[in-house]
Protein backbone atom coordinates (compact mmCIF):
# COMPACT_ATOMS: atom_id res chain seq x y z
CA UNK A 1 0.00 0.00 0.00
CA UNK A 2 2.84 2.35 0.84
CA UNK A 3 4.34 1.55 -2.53
CA UNK A 4 1.18 2.90 -4.08
CA UNK A 5 1.21 6.20 -2.25
CA UNK A 6 -0.47 5.62 1.11
CA UNK A 7 1.57 7.52 3.72
CA UNK A 8 3.87 5.41 5.88
CA UNK A 9 2.24 4.97 9.30
CA UNK A 10 -1.35 5.07 8.13
CA UNK A 11 -1.46 1.31 7.96
CA UNK A 12 -0.05 -0.52 10.93
CA UNK A 13 0.12 -4.14 11.92
CA UNK A 14 0.28 -5.42 15.43
CA UNK A 15 -0.11 -8.67 17.29
CA UNK A 16 -1.71 -8.37 20.70
CA UNK A 17 -2.72 -11.29 22.89
CA UNK A 18 -6.04 -11.10 24.71
CA UNK A 19 -3.99 -11.13 27.91
CA UNK A 20 -1.97 -8.07 26.93
CA UNK A 21 -4.37 -5.29 27.79
CA UNK A 22 -1.67 -2.72 28.48
CA UNK A 23 -0.02 -3.42 25.15
CA UNK A 24 -3.40 -3.04 23.46
CA UNK A 25 -3.96 0.36 25.05
CA UNK A 26 -0.48 1.46 24.08
CA UNK A 27 -0.85 0.30 20.49
CA UNK A 28 -4.21 2.06 20.12
CA UNK A 29 -2.70 5.28 21.50
CA UNK A 30 0.25 5.11 19.16
CA UNK A 31 -1.88 4.36 16.11
CA UNK A 32 -4.32 7.18 16.79
CA UNK A 33 -1.49 9.62 17.39
CA UNK A 34 0.32 8.69 14.17
CA UNK A 35 -2.85 8.84 12.10
CA UNK A 36 -3.95 12.14 13.64
CA UNK A 37 -0.55 13.58 12.85
CA UNK A 38 -0.98 12.51 9.22
CA UNK A 39 -4.39 14.16 9.01
CA UNK A 40 -7.46 12.93 7.16
CA UNK A 41 -6.94 10.39 4.42
CA UNK A 42 -7.55 11.93 1.03
CA UNK A 43 -6.81 8.81 -0.99
CA UNK A 44 -9.12 5.87 -1.48
CA UNK A 45 -12.09 8.11 -0.86
CA UNK A 46 -14.86 8.09 -3.41
CA UNK A 47 -16.53 11.47 -3.32
CA UNK A 48 -18.92 10.96 -6.14
CA UNK A 49 -19.21 8.06 -8.52
CA UNK A 50 -17.70 8.99 -11.85
CA UNK A 51 -20.09 8.39 -14.68
CA UNK A 52 -18.46 7.15 -17.83
CA UNK B 1 13.34 -19.38 -35.67
CA UNK B 2 12.63 -21.57 -38.69
CA UNK B 3 14.54 -24.48 -37.19
CA UNK B 4 12.49 -24.12 -33.99
CA UNK B 5 9.29 -24.39 -36.04
CA UNK B 6 10.50 -27.51 -37.85
CA UNK B 7 11.55 -29.17 -34.63
CA UNK B 8 8.28 -28.31 -32.87
CA UNK B 9 6.30 -29.82 -35.77
CA UNK B 10 8.49 -32.90 -35.77
CA UNK B 11 8.06 -33.48 -32.03
CA UNK B 12 4.33 -32.73 -32.13
CA UNK B 13 3.77 -35.16 -35.01
CA UNK B 14 5.70 -37.87 -33.22
CA UNK B 15 3.84 -37.39 -29.92
CA UNK B 16 0.44 -37.46 -31.60
CA UNK B 17 1.28 -40.44 -33.80
CA UNK B 18 2.65 -42.47 -30.93
CA UNK B 19 -0.30 -41.50 -28.77
CA UNK B 20 1.94 -40.06 -26.04
CA UNK B 21 -0.39 -37.08 -25.89
CA UNK B 22 -3.91 -36.38 -27.10
CA UNK B 23 -3.34 -32.73 -27.85
CA UNK B 24 -0.44 -30.38 -28.50
CA UNK B 25 -0.75 -26.75 -27.52
CA UNK B 26 1.40 -24.39 -29.53
CA UNK B 27 1.15 -21.31 -31.71
CA UNK B 28 -0.14 -20.66 -35.18
CA UNK B 29 0.20 -17.61 -37.36
CA UNK B 30 -2.27 -14.88 -36.46
CA UNK B 31 -4.49 -13.11 -38.94
CA UNK B 32 -2.64 -9.82 -38.41
CA UNK B 33 1.14 -9.41 -38.18
CA UNK B 34 2.82 -9.93 -34.80
CA UNK B 35 -0.26 -11.53 -33.26
CA UNK B 36 0.28 -15.26 -33.14
CA UNK B 37 -2.55 -17.26 -31.64
CA UNK B 38 -2.65 -20.30 -29.42
CA UNK B 39 -3.29 -23.43 -31.45
CA UNK B 40 -4.58 -26.79 -30.29
CA UNK B 41 -3.54 -29.70 -32.48
CA UNK B 42 -5.10 -33.12 -31.99
CA UNK B 43 -4.25 -34.73 -35.30
CA UNK B 44 -0.70 -35.50 -36.48
CA UNK B 45 -1.71 -34.32 -39.96
CA UNK B 46 -2.33 -30.80 -38.68
CA UNK B 47 1.07 -30.11 -37.15
CA UNK B 48 2.02 -27.85 -40.03
CA UNK B 49 -0.18 -25.20 -38.48
CA UNK B 50 2.31 -24.87 -35.64
CA UNK B 51 4.95 -22.17 -35.88
CA UNK B 52 7.48 -20.36 -33.72
CA UNK B 53 8.84 -16.84 -33.90
CA UNK B 54 9.20 -13.74 -31.76
CA UNK B 55 5.46 -13.13 -31.53
CA UNK B 56 4.58 -16.06 -29.32
CA UNK B 57 4.28 -13.97 -26.18
CA UNK B 58 0.91 -15.38 -25.08
CA UNK B 59 1.45 -17.59 -22.04
CA UNK B 60 0.27 -21.07 -22.99
CA UNK B 61 0.24 -22.27 -19.38
CA UNK B 62 -3.08 -20.45 -19.27
CA UNK B 63 -4.71 -23.31 -21.20
CA UNK B 64 -3.73 -26.14 -18.89
CA UNK B 65 -5.85 -25.65 -15.81
CA UNK B 66 -7.90 -28.67 -14.78
CA UNK B 67 -7.44 -30.46 -18.12
CA UNK B 68 -7.90 -34.20 -17.91
CA UNK B 69 -6.16 -35.44 -21.04
CA UNK B 70 -2.47 -35.88 -21.78
CA UNK B 71 -1.11 -32.71 -23.28
CA UNK B 72 2.02 -31.73 -25.14
CA UNK B 73 2.75 -28.09 -24.59
CA UNK B 74 5.22 -25.75 -26.22
CA UNK B 75 6.86 -23.76 -23.44
CA UNK B 76 9.40 -20.97 -23.38
CA UNK B 77 11.17 -20.01 -20.14
CA UNK B 78 8.32 -18.11 -18.51
CA UNK B 79 5.63 -20.58 -19.68
CA UNK B 80 7.62 -23.39 -18.10
CA UNK B 81 7.80 -21.47 -14.83
CA UNK B 82 4.05 -20.97 -14.93
CA UNK B 83 3.59 -24.67 -15.62
CA UNK B 84 5.66 -25.37 -12.50
CA UNK B 85 3.40 -23.00 -10.57
CA UNK B 86 0.34 -24.89 -11.87
CA UNK B 87 1.86 -28.21 -10.80
CA UNK B 88 2.66 -26.82 -7.34
CA UNK B 89 -0.89 -25.48 -7.06
CA UNK B 90 -2.40 -28.79 -8.22
CA UNK B 91 -3.99 -27.34 -11.33
CA UNK B 92 -2.39 -29.97 -13.53
CA UNK B 93 -0.46 -33.17 -12.98
CA UNK B 94 3.16 -33.38 -14.15
CA UNK B 95 2.49 -36.87 -15.57
CA UNK B 96 -0.17 -35.46 -17.89
CA UNK B 97 2.31 -33.18 -19.57
CA UNK B 98 4.91 -33.54 -22.24
CA UNK B 99 6.73 -30.22 -22.20
CA UNK B 100 8.34 -29.18 -25.46
CA UNK B 101 10.88 -26.69 -24.17
CA UNK B 102 11.81 -23.68 -26.27
CA UNK B 103 14.98 -21.80 -25.32
CA UNK B 104 13.74 -18.26 -25.78
CA UNK B 105 15.52 -15.17 -27.04
CA UNK B 106 12.76 -12.79 -26.06
CA UNK B 107 9.47 -11.77 -27.57
CA UNK B 108 8.91 -8.79 -29.83
CA UNK B 109 6.89 -5.88 -28.50
CA UNK B 110 4.45 -5.09 -31.30
CA UNK B 111 3.92 -1.58 -29.93
CA UNK B 112 7.61 -0.77 -30.20
CA UNK B 113 7.65 -2.04 -33.78
CA UNK B 114 4.53 -0.08 -34.67
CA UNK B 115 6.02 3.06 -33.12
CA UNK B 116 9.20 2.69 -35.18
CA UNK B 117 7.42 2.91 -38.53
CA UNK B 118 4.80 5.08 -40.18
CA UNK B 119 1.78 3.39 -41.66
CA UNK B 120 0.16 0.03 -41.44
CA UNK B 121 2.43 -2.97 -41.04
CA UNK B 122 1.66 -5.78 -43.46
CA UNK B 123 4.43 -8.23 -42.80
CA UNK B 124 7.05 -8.79 -40.14
CA UNK B 125 9.83 -11.31 -40.41
CA UNK B 126 12.94 -11.86 -38.35
CA UNK B 127 16.29 -13.55 -38.23
CA UNK B 128 18.51 -13.91 -35.18
CA UNK B 129 19.36 -10.23 -34.84
CA UNK B 130 17.01 -8.20 -36.98
CA UNK B 131 13.32 -7.67 -37.48
CA UNK B 132 12.22 -6.68 -40.97
CA UNK B 133 9.00 -4.75 -41.21
CA UNK B 134 7.16 -4.29 -44.49
CA UNK B 135 4.12 -2.15 -45.12
CA UNK B 136 2.51 -0.14 -47.87
CA UNK B 137 5.37 1.80 -49.41
CA UNK B 138 7.97 1.18 -46.74
CA UNK B 139 10.40 -1.40 -45.55
CA UNK B 140 12.51 -1.13 -42.45
CA UNK B 141 14.97 -3.31 -40.58
CA UNK B 142 15.03 -2.99 -36.80
CA UNK B 143 17.47 -4.32 -34.24
CA UNK B 144 15.70 -7.21 -32.53
CA UNK B 145 17.16 -6.40 -29.11
CA UNK B 146 15.68 -2.92 -29.25
CA UNK B 147 12.12 -4.03 -29.92
CA UNK B 148 11.90 -6.75 -27.29
CA UNK B 149 9.18 -6.65 -24.66
CA UNK B 150 10.56 -4.97 -21.56
CA UNK B 151 10.10 -8.07 -19.41
CA UNK B 152 12.03 -10.10 -22.00
CA UNK B 153 14.96 -7.73 -22.03
CA UNK B 154 15.09 -8.06 -18.21
CA UNK B 155 14.62 -11.85 -18.23
CA UNK B 156 17.17 -14.15 -16.61
CA UNK B 157 15.27 -17.41 -17.10
CA UNK B 158 15.12 -17.79 -20.86
CA UNK B 159 15.55 -21.55 -20.84
CA UNK B 160 12.63 -23.69 -19.67
CA UNK B 161 13.11 -24.82 -16.06
CA UNK B 162 11.38 -28.12 -16.82
CA UNK B 163 10.96 -29.85 -20.13
CA UNK B 164 10.80 -33.34 -21.61
CA UNK B 165 12.50 -32.35 -24.81
CA UNK B 166 14.18 -29.17 -25.98
CA UNK B 167 13.75 -27.94 -29.54
CA UNK B 168 17.30 -26.56 -29.58
CA UNK B 169 20.41 -26.09 -27.49
CA UNK B 170 19.89 -23.90 -24.46
CA UNK B 171 20.53 -20.22 -25.06
CA UNK B 172 22.93 -18.30 -22.80
CA UNK B 173 21.13 -16.55 -19.94
CA UNK B 174 21.49 -12.79 -19.74
CA UNK B 175 24.01 -11.68 -17.16
CA UNK B 176 24.13 -8.54 -15.06
CA UNK B 177 20.58 -7.43 -15.81
CA UNK B 178 19.18 -4.77 -13.50
CA UNK B 179 15.66 -6.15 -13.19
CA UNK B 180 14.24 -3.75 -10.65
CA UNK B 181 15.35 -0.31 -11.79
CA UNK B 182 11.72 0.68 -12.42
CA UNK B 183 10.59 -0.46 -8.99
CA UNK B 184 13.42 1.40 -7.27
CA UNK B 185 12.49 4.55 -9.14
CA UNK B 186 8.98 4.36 -7.69
CA UNK B 187 10.25 3.43 -4.23
CA UNK B 188 12.33 6.60 -4.18
CA UNK B 189 9.28 8.82 -4.73
CA UNK B 190 7.42 10.48 -1.86
CA UNK B 191 3.86 9.28 -1.11
CA UNK B 192 2.15 12.00 -3.13
CA UNK B 193 4.36 11.37 -6.15
CA UNK B 194 3.66 7.66 -5.88
CA UNK B 195 -0.05 8.25 -5.72
CA UNK B 196 0.04 10.49 -8.76
CA UNK B 197 2.29 8.10 -10.66
CA UNK B 198 -0.23 5.28 -10.33
CA UNK B 199 -3.15 7.61 -11.01
CA UNK B 200 -1.49 8.56 -14.25
CA UNK B 201 -0.53 4.96 -15.06
CA UNK B 202 -4.07 3.67 -14.66
CA UNK B 203 -5.94 6.64 -16.10
CA UNK B 204 -6.39 4.87 -19.44
CA UNK B 205 -7.74 1.64 -17.97
CA UNK B 206 -11.14 0.63 -19.35
CA UNK B 207 -11.45 -2.40 -17.06
CA UNK B 208 -11.81 -4.88 -19.87
CA UNK B 209 -9.96 -7.41 -17.70
CA UNK B 210 -7.82 -8.55 -20.62
CA UNK B 211 -4.81 -8.57 -18.27
CA UNK B 212 -6.62 -10.91 -15.92
CA UNK B 213 -7.79 -13.20 -18.69
CA UNK B 214 -4.34 -13.44 -20.26
CA UNK B 215 -2.75 -14.25 -16.92
CA UNK B 216 -2.13 -17.93 -16.20
CA UNK B 217 -2.35 -17.20 -12.47
CA UNK B 218 -5.87 -15.81 -12.68
CA UNK B 219 -7.87 -19.00 -12.67
CA UNK B 220 -10.35 -18.43 -9.84
CA UNK B 221 -13.78 -19.79 -10.87
CA UNK B 222 -15.24 -16.42 -9.91
CA UNK B 223 -12.85 -13.50 -9.88
CA UNK B 224 -13.23 -11.07 -6.97
CA UNK B 225 -14.17 -8.32 -9.41
CA UNK B 226 -17.05 -10.36 -10.82
CA UNK B 227 -18.39 -11.34 -7.44
CA UNK B 228 -21.49 -9.37 -6.46
CA UNK B 229 -22.41 -11.07 -3.19
CA UNK B 230 -20.53 -9.64 -1.49
CA UNK B 231 -19.26 -7.03 -3.86
CA UNK B 232 -15.62 -6.61 -2.91
CA UNK B 233 -14.82 -3.85 -5.32
CA UNK B 234 -16.82 -1.24 -7.21
CA UNK B 235 -17.42 -2.05 -10.84
CA UNK B 236 -17.26 1.49 -12.12
CA UNK B 237 -14.45 3.28 -13.86
CA UNK B 238 -13.92 5.49 -10.86
CA UNK B 239 -10.14 5.82 -10.37
CA UNK B 240 -10.43 4.30 -6.89
CA UNK B 241 -12.21 1.21 -8.23
CA UNK B 242 -9.73 0.86 -11.07
CA UNK B 243 -6.84 1.12 -8.65
CA UNK B 244 -8.39 -1.36 -6.24
CA UNK B 245 -8.78 -3.88 -9.04
CA UNK B 246 -5.18 -3.53 -10.18
CA UNK B 247 -3.45 -3.68 -6.84
CA UNK B 248 -5.63 -6.49 -5.50
CA UNK B 249 -5.02 -8.54 -8.62
CA UNK B 250 -1.31 -7.96 -8.17
CA UNK B 251 -1.50 -9.19 -4.59
CA UNK B 252 -3.18 -12.37 -5.79
CA UNK B 253 -0.10 -12.93 -7.93
CA UNK B 254 2.41 -12.33 -5.14
CA UNK B 255 5.06 -15.03 -5.08
CA UNK B 256 3.50 -16.59 -8.19
CA UNK B 257 4.12 -14.07 -10.94
CA UNK B 258 6.92 -15.00 -13.35
CA UNK B 259 6.86 -11.64 -15.13
CA UNK B 260 5.87 -13.32 -18.40
CA UNK B 261 4.38 -10.03 -19.57
CA UNK B 262 1.10 -11.56 -20.80
CA UNK B 263 -0.92 -8.91 -18.93
CA UNK B 264 0.89 -5.97 -20.46
CA UNK B 265 0.85 -7.61 -23.87
CA UNK B 266 -2.90 -8.15 -23.72
CA UNK B 267 -3.74 -4.63 -22.58
CA UNK B 268 -5.57 -2.78 -25.38
CA UNK B 269 -4.46 0.61 -24.09
CA UNK B 270 -0.88 -0.33 -23.27
CA UNK B 271 -0.81 0.03 -19.49
CA UNK B 272 2.32 -1.36 -17.89
CA UNK B 273 0.58 -3.01 -14.92
CA UNK B 274 3.73 -5.06 -14.41
CA UNK B 275 5.00 -2.31 -12.10
CA UNK B 276 2.61 -3.72 -9.47
CA UNK B 277 3.63 -7.37 -9.80
CA UNK B 278 7.26 -6.40 -10.21
CA UNK B 279 7.32 -4.78 -6.78
CA UNK B 280 5.88 -7.93 -5.20
CA UNK B 281 8.34 -10.04 -7.12
CA UNK B 282 11.19 -7.91 -5.80
CA UNK B 283 9.90 -8.14 -2.23
CA UNK B 284 9.57 -11.92 -2.49
CA UNK B 285 13.12 -12.18 -3.71
CA UNK B 286 14.57 -9.85 -1.09
CA UNK B 287 12.57 -11.03 1.92
CA UNK B 288 12.07 -14.72 1.18
CA UNK B 289 14.75 -15.48 -1.40
CA UNK B 290 11.97 -16.73 -3.63
CA UNK B 291 11.50 -16.68 -7.35
CA UNK B 292 8.29 -18.20 -8.66
CA UNK B 293 8.17 -21.35 -10.70
CA UNK B 294 11.77 -22.53 -10.51
CA UNK B 295 11.13 -25.87 -8.81
CA UNK B 296 8.30 -28.24 -8.01
CA UNK B 297 10.04 -29.28 -4.78
CA UNK B 298 9.54 -26.12 -2.73
CA UNK B 299 6.37 -24.54 -1.38
CA UNK B 300 5.78 -20.86 -2.17
CA UNK B 301 6.42 -18.32 0.62
CA UNK B 302 2.73 -17.52 1.03
CA UNK B 303 1.82 -21.04 2.07
CA UNK B 304 4.75 -21.79 4.34
CA UNK B 305 5.69 -20.48 7.73
CA UNK B 306 9.26 -20.15 8.88
CA UNK B 307 10.11 -18.76 12.31
CA UNK B 308 12.65 -16.47 10.68
CA UNK B 309 10.15 -14.92 8.25
CA UNK B 310 10.69 -11.14 8.25
CA UNK B 311 8.18 -9.48 10.59
CA UNK B 312 9.58 -5.99 11.23
CA UNK B 313 6.29 -4.47 10.12
CA UNK B 314 4.41 -6.02 13.06
CA UNK B 315 4.62 -3.77 16.07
Amino acid sequence: MEHMGIEPGRIQFSWVSSAESTKFVQVVKEVTETVKALGPNTHFVKHEAKVA
Amino acid sequence: MLEYTDKIREIAARLLKEGTVEMVIGFRKGTVPMMNEPCFVTDAGDVDRLIWDGNCGVNLANYLMDRKEKIGIVAKGCDARNIVTHIVENKIDRDQLFIIGVPCTGMIDRRKVAAAVDGEILEVSEDGHNVSVRGQGFEKVLNRQEVLQQNCSLCIHRNPVISDELVAEEVPEQQGVDRYADVRRIEAMDPEEKWNFFDDLLSECIRCYACRNACPLCYCPTCFVDESRPQWVGKSQDPIDVRTFHFLRAYHCAGRCTDCGACERACPVGINMRVFTKKLEKDCLEKFGWEAGLTTDARPPLDTFRPDDPDDFIK
